[in-house]
Order: structure tokens, then C-alpha cells, then sequence
């Protein structure tokens, strides 16, 4: 209830602030419209919104689920096998340095503009927290567990599914979460490379139209989505945690 | 499976530093051997050497047992902390042994033994539920499933309360009776309370120490039991 409390505090302070800026500056609305002005251009067109967002969303969850899928797979390697560590990890580093931003031209060239070429943004941008979060997680299973484990008989495999992996799924969890953020950040920046549909599209089509506060409003839809599939992941991650 | 003696022998070094060594000690067969010495002076290192755990140094050495088979996979280890897992509860973590060896759990045995731990009320509870004492029993318990004929105890009792720590130091005599017991202490109360023999340990020797007559558990306030206990405390600071 207290989360819930401080969330609206924080909303009505955000529009509150929003408000004043659009008093205190007098820009017009095609520049930097009112809060309440969004509202009801989002109201009146909010099947367009939902028709967009659920592109948006599709995008982002199976992103999101095979860049998890990935990451965790890639992470129980790289814990089961030092020598694939050292091999793949300066790898995996080296592709952090190069800004997705960069590669969403050449993604929508070879996955096309449709939601295969957002769905590999969305991975891209979510395997490497991913990766790294689990790893720290698996890497950071208390030495004494491992010894009792070994003197129990217990074979690498087993050690790996009945301890490592458990021990770290809160550590995935932190992973996942993050992922639920950075998510939407690669499926709009695929959207606004090329394509027909989705928010970031609308947006950018918002903008070209000087429909500002049609953007404004998608932009807020964006947000709202980022932020459910944020609490979904949380609430997700918890209960695997506590197992 | 009868409890075998063990025969300790050899040196530790870490690089061109020896550590500890050189001993010759032998630990008798179906007996508790209390390892006793200062904090930092290879104990727990013996007790990985005996286990087959990975250690930093070099141990110039054997380890065998009486009965002439390999010592590593007979053995069943207790430490310090419980080392329960969290998303388990106490009747899981007592099968733990059998799951990482990919075996099916002898569950009606693990509830048994539970029983006989005073827990089994509390079988279906995770370990955040449970106090140190009971945690350290079912950790007691989990070392009772394995079955093995030898049991390393690495201070499992040295953060328990006084009085908690009595009850588990007379529960763990009464239910590893029978077992080769080494059991790593820096507390000559303890040693002198469950130890058939114990073992001073320090850098250059592993000497025994002479033992009251009575037999383990030892009434910790008899006087033979006081005399050996403030001997072994003029020994351990003598090794200085």
C-alpha cells in the first residue's frame, strides 16, 4: 500500500511539474503540451495506442524471453567451464562496446521491418545483463556448499542443477529485472529504424505529423508498459526466488 | 560398514614454507579423535586433506584407512555453519547426498533420523524458521544420512550457545557412536568432554594428549576432566 502511496505522490509531482513548465515557458502545445491536453488526445485515440502498444509489447515480451532464455543458457556454460569463460567473456565485453543503436540499421536490414528485427534488438540489448548477472550469481555459491556437495558424491551436473542454479536464481531475478527496462529501449529504437507498426513508429510518425502531443501520449504508453512488464518481471522473479 | 582406522601422515607446505608437519598420528577405528590446537594452525586444512577438498599448499604425505580402501568417499562432513539450503526445508536438505548422487532418497530413514535429532516436528520447515541449534541439528542429521563409516566435524558447534552447544555435543556423541569421528575443536572443554583421544595440534607436531579415564561424554565438571582440560590450555599456550 505504501509503494502504491509514494508512486501516485511521485505521478502527481512529475505532472505537477510538467504543468508549471508549460505555464512558466508559454510553449504551445505543437511544442510542449499539457499534461491534460495528453490525457485526452490519448483518450481519443486510445484504440490506436492499445492497437500499436500490443505490437510493442509482443515485441518486447518475446524478446524478453528468448534473450533470458539465452543469457541464462550462455551463463551455465560459462560457470560449468573455466576455459569457455576466459575464451567467451573478453567476447561477450567486446560486443558491449558496440552501441546497439548502432546495429539497429543492420538488424532491420537482415531481419527485415517487421517484429523480427525488434525482437533481436530487445535480445541484444537484454543478453549481456542477462549473462553477467546469472554468471555473478552461479560464481558466488559459497565455497563450504560446494565442498560438503563434493563430499556427498555429488556429480558436476547435479551440483550445478540442485545448488549453483537455485543459489543464483536471485541474481537472475536482479538480471531479469533489469532486462524488463532495457527491453522497450531496443524494440522502439528497431521501430524507429523501420517499421509499420509499434509505438516507437507511432511516435515518430506523431512527430513528423507535428502531432506532438499524440507523441507525448505514446511516449506515456511506453512508459506504462515498460513499467507493468517491470513490476511482472519483479513479482516473477520473487516467487522463483523464494522457490 | 565398519569404521575403519585412519592413518595420518606427512608434511603441508605452501610453496618453499612448510605450514604444519611433519605428523604421524592414527585415528582409531569406531572412536572420537578431538583435533585440538590455535586458531589458524592447519586444523580444518587436515580436515580438507582427509576429505580429498582442494587446499593452496602441497601435502608431502598419506592418508589411508585400516581396511586398506580409499578414504574420500567414506566420509561425511559437518562445518562450522549448517550449510542448509535456504529453498529447502529440513526433510530436503537431509536427503540432499542422495539427489546430487542422482539416487532416490530413502525418505522414511530421513524422517527417522530427523526424529531421533528432535525434529520432526519441523521436517517441513525451511531453515529460516528454525533457531541455531535446531539448524545445527538438522545439519546433524543430514550428516547421519550419508551413512558413512567416517565423520569430519569442522567446530560444528563452536558458534551454538553454552548450553545448546552441550546438548549437541552429547546428541552428536550419542548418534555418531560407532563412526571414526574427527573432530576439529579449539575449545579444550570440548575435547576433553567427546575426545577416546585427543590430538594437540600445532606447526611442528600432532602429540597426544593424555585422556581422563572415564569415557566420553565426560561429566565437564569431574575433577581428572578439569585437571585435562587446564593441562590442554597450558599446552595450547605453551605452543605459542
Amino acid at each position: 500500500m505504501n509503494t502504491l502511496r509514494y508512486a501516485l505522490t511521485a505521478s502527481v509531482l512529475g505532472l505537477s511539474i510538467w504543468q508549471a513548465l508549460v505555464w512558466i515557458t508559454g510553449a504551445p502545445h505543437y511544442i510542449l503540451p499539457s499534461p491534460w491536453r495528453v490525457a485526452q488526445i490519448g483518450f481519443a485515440n486510445r484504440a490506436l495506442i492499445a492497437e500499436h502498444a500490443l505490437v510493442t509489447a509482443s515485441e518486447v515480451g518475446l524478446g524478453l524471453i528468448i534473450g533470458a532464455v539465452l543469457g541464462a543458457v550462455t551463463a551455465i556454460l560459462l560457470a560449468n567451464s573455466e576455459r569457455l569463460h576466459r575464451f567467451v567473456m573478453p567476447l561477450l565485453v567486446f560486443t558491449q562496446a558496440v552501441p546497439v543503436f548502432a546495429l539497429a540499421p543492420v538488424l532491420t536490414l537482415w531481419f527485415g521491418y517487421g517484429m523480427a528485427s525488434k525482437i533481436a534488438m530487445a535480445v541484444l540489448i537484454i543478453y549481456f545483463p542477462v549473462t553477467s548477472a546469472f554468471y555473478d550469481g552461479l560464481m558466488r555459491v559459497p565455497a563450504n556448499i560446494l565442498d560438503m556437495a563434493k563430499t556427498m558424491g555429488g556429480t558436476k551436473s547435479r551440483i550445478m542443477w540442485r545448488i549453483k542454479i537455485p543459489y543464483a536464481l536471485p541474481s537472475l531475478g536482479t538480471g531479469l529485472k533489469l532486462a524488463a527496462v532495457y527491453a522497450p529501449i531496443g524494440a522502439v529504437i528497431g521501430e524507429w529504424v523501420g517499421a509499420s507498426k509499434g509505438l516507437g513508429y507511432l511516435m515518430l510518425l506523431a512527430n513528423g505529423r507535428a502531432k506532438i502531443d499524440l507523441m507525448f501520449a505514446s511516449l506515456i504508453a511506453l512508459a506504462i508498459l515498460t513499467i507493468l512488464l517491470h513490476q511482472l518481471v519483479a513479482k516473477l522473479s520473487d516467487r522463483m526466488a523464494k522457490g | 560398514m565398519r569404521a575403519p582406522t585412519l592413518h595420518l601422515r606427512g608434511s603441508y607446505h605452501l610453496g618453499a614454507a612448510r605450514l604444519f608437519g611433519p605428523f604421524d598420528v592414527s585415528l582409531q577405528g569406531g572412536q572420537w579423535t578431538c583435533l585440538l590446537g590455535r586458531s589458524g594452525v592447519g586444523k580444518s586444512t587436515l580436515l580438507r586433506l582427509i576429505a580429498g577438498l582442494p587446499c593452496a599448499g602441497e601435502f608431502d604425505g598419506s592418508i589411508t584407512a585400516s581396511d586398506g580402501t580409499p578414504v574420500t568417499d567414506r566420509i561425511s562432513y559437518m562445518a562450522q555453519s549448517d550449510l542448509l539450503l535456504p529453498w529447502l526445508n529440513v526433510l530436503e536438505n537431509t536427503v540432499l547426498g542422495a539427489h546430487l548422487r542422482g539416487m532416490q532418497p530413502d525418505l522414511e530413514r530421513a524422517k527417522s533420523l530427523l526424529d531421533r535429532v528432535g525434529l520432526a516436528a519441523h521436517q517441513s520447515k525451511r531453515p529460516d524458521a528454525l533457531s541455531g541449534g535446531m539448524r545445527q541439528r538438522a545439519a546433524l542429521a543430514r550428516t547421519l544420512m550419508e551413512d558413512r563409516p567416517i565423520a569430519l566435524l569442522d567446530e560444528p558447534f563452536s558458534a551454538l550457545d553454552a548450553s545448546t552447544r552441550a546438548q549437541m555435543q552429547e546428541l552428536a556423541a550419542e548418534v555418531l557412536s560407532g563412526k571414526t569421528v574427527l573432530l576439529v575443536t579449539h575449545d579444550p572443554a570440548e575435547a576433553v568432554r567427546l575426545g577416546h583421544q585427543i590430538v594437540v595440534f600445532t606447526p611442528n607436531a600432532a602429540t597426544f594428549a593424555q585422556v581422563p579415564k572415564a569415557s566420553p561424554v565426560r561429566d565437564p565438571f569431574a575433577p581428572d576432566t578439569l585437571t585435562c582440560q587446564s593441562t590442554l590450555l597450558d599446552c595450547l599456550r605453551g605452543s605459542l
